[in-house]
């Protein structure tokens, strides 16, 4: 029923909102240092879409093949107060799916640069924490959740440490050392029209998905295609143009 | 010697700055936030909806869930690992009891009405900030309410009753000790829907307390009617 709405609407040239295929939602914002304990935080709003994300400095062990690099986490929490259709209990598989679509994104980037992150080499190194939690899911979490990431990552202060140990209380001056900014864009196939920036309801609607995480350069940072129906060569080259020329607009925001 | 002197400079009777709003959360049936100094959370309604498995259901009346939860980030030292653990559980049953009393949901046999409380960021009082937006998140929503729940904790720093601690203050290392108590008072009734405590307290220090709580109590009730109304006034 709503699957045949929006394919003709679709039909029709227009959306649910009445939006362009190509037009993200208004407003588009980011807020930051919007949790004191966390050590970087940021409110990313994308039309009706909230999405908090949170970083938290830990100190770990290196990976014994990379003993001079610290280590990075990205954890999606689909809270159920951002959505009926969220349940509590262990991550679903879309919340883990969008987890390792936005970490990808950073860690192939060489977004953040982990050599810098060494405290005692092959025994202590910073661990960065991003835990991305929406608050109102309207559609849309890859580009709102990757934005939020970014943001919370670029807000970042590192805590003091003392005697060895982590003084959350002391924020010290110092940022992360960020080499690049990734963001994605999320282009859906509804019938022949391509789409950005979808509402929920397209999010149950679409043919296939194709999300394209680019750094400042536009270079190609993370891809991931979605749905159930296959694309031609020439298809996912029109999307990833048009993702890379919409995520030119939203990096004005950050 | 005794404790003259709030750490934060605070009146003992003072509570740390107090914000709140609703409607904050779209896709909820009703929404609520509220912050008091740095412990800020927010609480969606859903509901009320049919309760599965039906063994759980109570033909007499809506059933009311809450779940506390901290995002990952809201705490003080490292990070809140995900998933449920004993204190958020029995911080979301001890809401559910403080809350039920002024909802009356024997319309809605069957029914579930879940409210999700979520935390951003903690220091102290994390549970009774929890309760100020759930009863906004319900007021918002439409129920029928015979009175707001303000919760607030009291307690006593050394020799001094004090109104809402903050975490520096929990931790005050002094020769009497801290005593914590998280309280829910419906102003109205002058009622107390949820006691907790823990600390060393004299029973004449606890009367003390919950009195200071009723006051405190008064000035969270006016700031959450504000926000109802400023949400209201404006359609």
């Amino acid at each position: 029923m709503n699957k045949d709405y929006v394919h003709k609407l679709a039909e029709k040239d227009t959306r649910i909102d009445g939006r362009k295929f190509d037009e993200y939602r208004q407003p588009i914002s980011i807020e930051t240092d919007v949790s004191s304990t966390a050590d970087g935080s940021a409110l990313v709003t994308i039309g009706d879409t909230q999405v908090m994300a949170g970083v938290k400095m830990e100190l770990g062990t290196p990976y014994s093949d990379a003993p001079d690099q610290g280590t990075l986490m990205i954890n999606v929490e689909l809270l159920p107060l951002s959505h009926p259709r969220f349940d509590p209990g262990p991550p679903s598989i879309q919340a883990i799916e969008l987890a390792r679509v936005i970490d990808r994104g950073i860690r192939e980037s060489h977004s953040i640069d982990t050599h810098k992150l060494c405290v005692t080499p092959g025994e202590k190194v910073w661990t960065v924490i991003v835990d991305i939690c929406p608050i109102n899911d309207a559609g849309n979490l890859f580009d709102a959740g990757a934005l939020a990431a970014i943001a919370a990552i670029k807000n970042t202060k590192l805590p003091a440490i003392k005697d060895g140990i982590i003084d959350y209380k002391n924020k010290t001056d110092e940022g992360l050392p960020l080499a690049h900014t990734p963001l994605s864009c999320t282009v859906l196939k509804i019938g022949n029209k391509l789409v950005v920036d979808p509402l929920s309801e397209e999010e149950e609607s679409y043919e296939s998905r194709l999300t394209v995480a680019t750094t400042e350069k536009d270079e190609l940072c993370a891809l991931q295609k979605g749905g159930e129906e296959p694309l031609t060569i020439d298809e996912v080259d029109t999307m990833v143009k048009l993702a890379i020329a919409k995520t030119k607009e939203l990096r004005k925001f950050l | 010697m005794g404790y003259d002197k709030r750490l934060d400079g605070r009146k003992f009777d003072e509570t740390r700055p107090i914000e709140a709003k609703v409607g904050v959360i779209k896709n909820a049936d009703g929404s609520g936030w509220f912050r008091i100094g740095k412990s800020t959370a927010y609480a969606a309604v859903y509901g009320p909806k049919n309760l599965y498995p039906k063994f759980l259901a109570n033909p007499k009346r809506g059933v009311l869930r809450c779940h506390y939860n901290m995002m990952p980030f809201s705490g003080m030292g490292n990070r809140v690992r995900p998933g449920t653990n004993r204190r958020a559980k029995e911080i979301s049953m001890v809401t559910a009891n403080a809350l039920l009393p002024i909802l009356d949901l024997s319309d809605f046999p069957n029914s579930v009405v879940d409210v999700y409380i979520e935390l951003p960021e903690t220091d102290a009082g994390s549970r009774c900030a929890g309760i100020c937006a759930a009863s906004l998140a319900l007021a918002d929503a439409g129920f029928l309410m015979k009175d707001l729940a303000c919760s607030v904790a009291v307690g006593k720093v050394d020799d001094k009753v004090v109104v809402d601690l903050d975490y520096a203050e929990e931790a005050y290392e002094c020769d009497a000790g801290v005593a914590d108590i998280p309280l829910c008072i419906f102003p109205q009734s002058k009622k107390i829907s949820l006691l907790q405590m823990d600390g060393i307290l004299s029973p004449e220090s606890l009367k003390e307390a919950m009195e200071a709580g009723m006051i405190a109590a008064e000035k969270i009730y006016d700031i959450q009617k504000a926000a109802l109304k400023a949400k209201y006034e404006g359609d």
